[in-house]
């Protein structure tokens, strides 16, 4: 379970999230939802310990994040494993040699106990005979796949994904946001997914809280999406002339 | 003031990144591993320009000599010393130094750039590895304890390019050139070359890696970092080595 508590984070004098609170389950799909520029991308990090709050609190479980010295930071961050954008993969790695990266860090596995893991997390995400690839030859959905892979290498408690659907088609889109939601139930992982892709919401989100120019306007379930009357979030969600008729039917 | 200011939040932002740098390594084992690549991939690597550009200037440097000492109350063998003190002093870890600021340099700022901006350094921070120290470490260690050596590459080759030079066109007598090599040879020149050159090496490799780890806007960013390393470190480098000139010699 991860809590955030009134938090607030400005840059340059310019505030994007504006006291913020929100608690996300364990073995969950949490969705943040919002706009381009809107603030999802700054909470996530902050929430991962990428950017430091101006003010409030990350609590995972019952441990406040902020307030840790910084190894205590670095050995909680060990439980977390995180899906980006661009999926992040290191290019001087093969793709075997990426998920065992945090495996060569924090394990004193064997060479070969590395490898089975390795050959498990790129099974469990329908990627196997791609070892020896490096992330340039891979289409975008597989550097997903393999990044799902390298963020699960060590059974994380907590899985973070920043838009993992951009640049995909909707077809591979469905087949990542599966995956995502298939690994949280099996693992019972606290996942936190940053997405403006409707699609992803209805397929997966659990819970879901949208974000309007820094602060929280919306939070429910993909029921009761379709169905609210906030004005900001209905615009969000049905954008295109085609959602908007669709909405009439509603 | 506010130039002023933002060079000292420069500074200020650049010892903060030296102190993770110099954490100490999570596995000797991975900082090993990365201490080699990087010699290769930062040192060997540069074998083969270091020694083109030595050879040429050490060539470049006896016939300026020579040319320049037709009083025959000169002894011929001052074109070897001449080209000798020259290469030792200032070539070989000077010169070297700021060729080593482009090439070394603008490598080191793109890579930790490029990685900056796809968000591997992101990840590797998610992962709670100390990506300074991981990244940056094993680049300065091997730079700092290898170019030194490629110093004296240079200062050898620069000296058989001048002794080439001899016997091709005979400006000199080959043995009057071989007299000014021997000539009141000091060895703490040596010395002092490579501490300039560990020190340069240093400069390189943490200003570089610097404005490429802090690198912003995209692969424009990475552009603009990559050059203002090389400017900067090449600036600091010629700073340092009045320094260095004056506390040494």
């Amino acid at each position: 379970m991860i809590s955030v508590k009134n938090l607030c984070k400005s840059f340059d004098g310019k505030q994007v999230l504006k006291d913020i609170s929100i608690d996300y389950k364990q073995g969950d799909c949490s969705m943040i939802i919002g706009a381009s520029g809107s603030g999802k991308t700054v909470l996530l990090k902050s929430i991962v310990g990428l950017h430091s709050p101006d003010s409030g609190e990350i609590w995972y479980g019952d441990v406040e994040y902020s307030s840790l010295p910084l190894e205590e930071k670095k050995k909680l961050r060990r439980k977390a494993g995180m899906l980006f954008q661009g999926s992040a993969l290191f290019d001087f790695a093969t793709v075997e040699e990426n998920i065992m990266f945090p495996m060569d860090f924090f394990t004193d596995w064997s060479r070969q106990q590395k490898l089975d893991r390795a050959n498990f997390c790129l099974k469990r995400v329908n990627l196997e005979n791609a070892n020896k690839k490096y992330p340039s030859e891979l289409s975008g959905g597989m550097q997903k796949r393999v990044g799902i892979a390298r963020a699960i290498a060590l059974n994380p408690e907590y899985l973070f994904c920043d838009e993992p659907n951009s640049g995909l088609d909707p077809t591979t889109s469905i087949v990542i946001d599966q995956l995502i939601r298939e690994i949280t139930k099996e693992y019972n992982i606290t996942t936190i997914i940053n997405t403006h892709d409707m699609n992803s919401i209805m397929e997966i989100g659990d819970k879901i809280c949208f974000i309007y120019k820094g602060e929280k306007l919306w939070e429910g379930t993909k029921d009761n999406i379709l169905s609210s009357d906030c004005k900001e979030l209905n615009d969000f969600v049905f954008a295109s002339n085609m959602a908007k008729k669709l909405k009439s039917f509603i | 003031m506010g130039y002023l200011g933002n060079i000292l939040e420069k500074c200020g932002e650049y010892c903060i990144l030296m102190r993770r740098v110099f954490s100490r390594p999570e596995k000797w084992s991975i900082f090993r591993k990365q201490f080699f690549n990087e010699a290769d991939k930062l040192v060997i690597n540069s074998i083969p320009i270091v020694a083109i550009i030595s050879v040429f200037i050490g060539a470049v440097l006896v016939i300026q000599s020579a040319n320049n000492l037709e009083n025959p109350f000169i002894p011929k063998m001052y074109v070897g010393y001449l080209t000798r003190e020259s290469l030792v002093l200032e070539f070989c870890s000077t010169m070297v130094a700021l060729i080593l600021a482009g090439k070394v340099g603008s490598n080191i700022a793109s890579e930790l750039g490029s990685m900056r901006i796809t968000e591997q350094i992101d990840a590797m921070e998610i992962m709670g590895v100390n990506s300074a120290g991981y990244l940056i470490l094993p680049k300065i260690c091997s730079t700092v304890l290898f170019n030194p050596l490629l110093m004296l590459m240079s200062y050898m080759l620069g000296l058989v390019g001048g002794g080439l030079i001899v016997l091709i066109t005979g400006i000199i007598n080959f043995s009057a050139y071989m007299d000014g090599l021997m000539f009141c040879f000091n060895t703490y020149y040596i010395f002092y070359s490579m501490v300039k050159m560990s020190v340069f090496s240093f400069i390189i490799t943490s200003v570089s890696a610097y404005f490429g780890y802090y690198a912003v806007g995209g692969s424009l960013g990475v552009g603009k970092s990559s050059t203002t390393a090389i400017v900067i470190s090449s600036g600091l480098i010629l700073v340092s080595n009045l320094m260095l000139t004056q506390l040494m010699i």
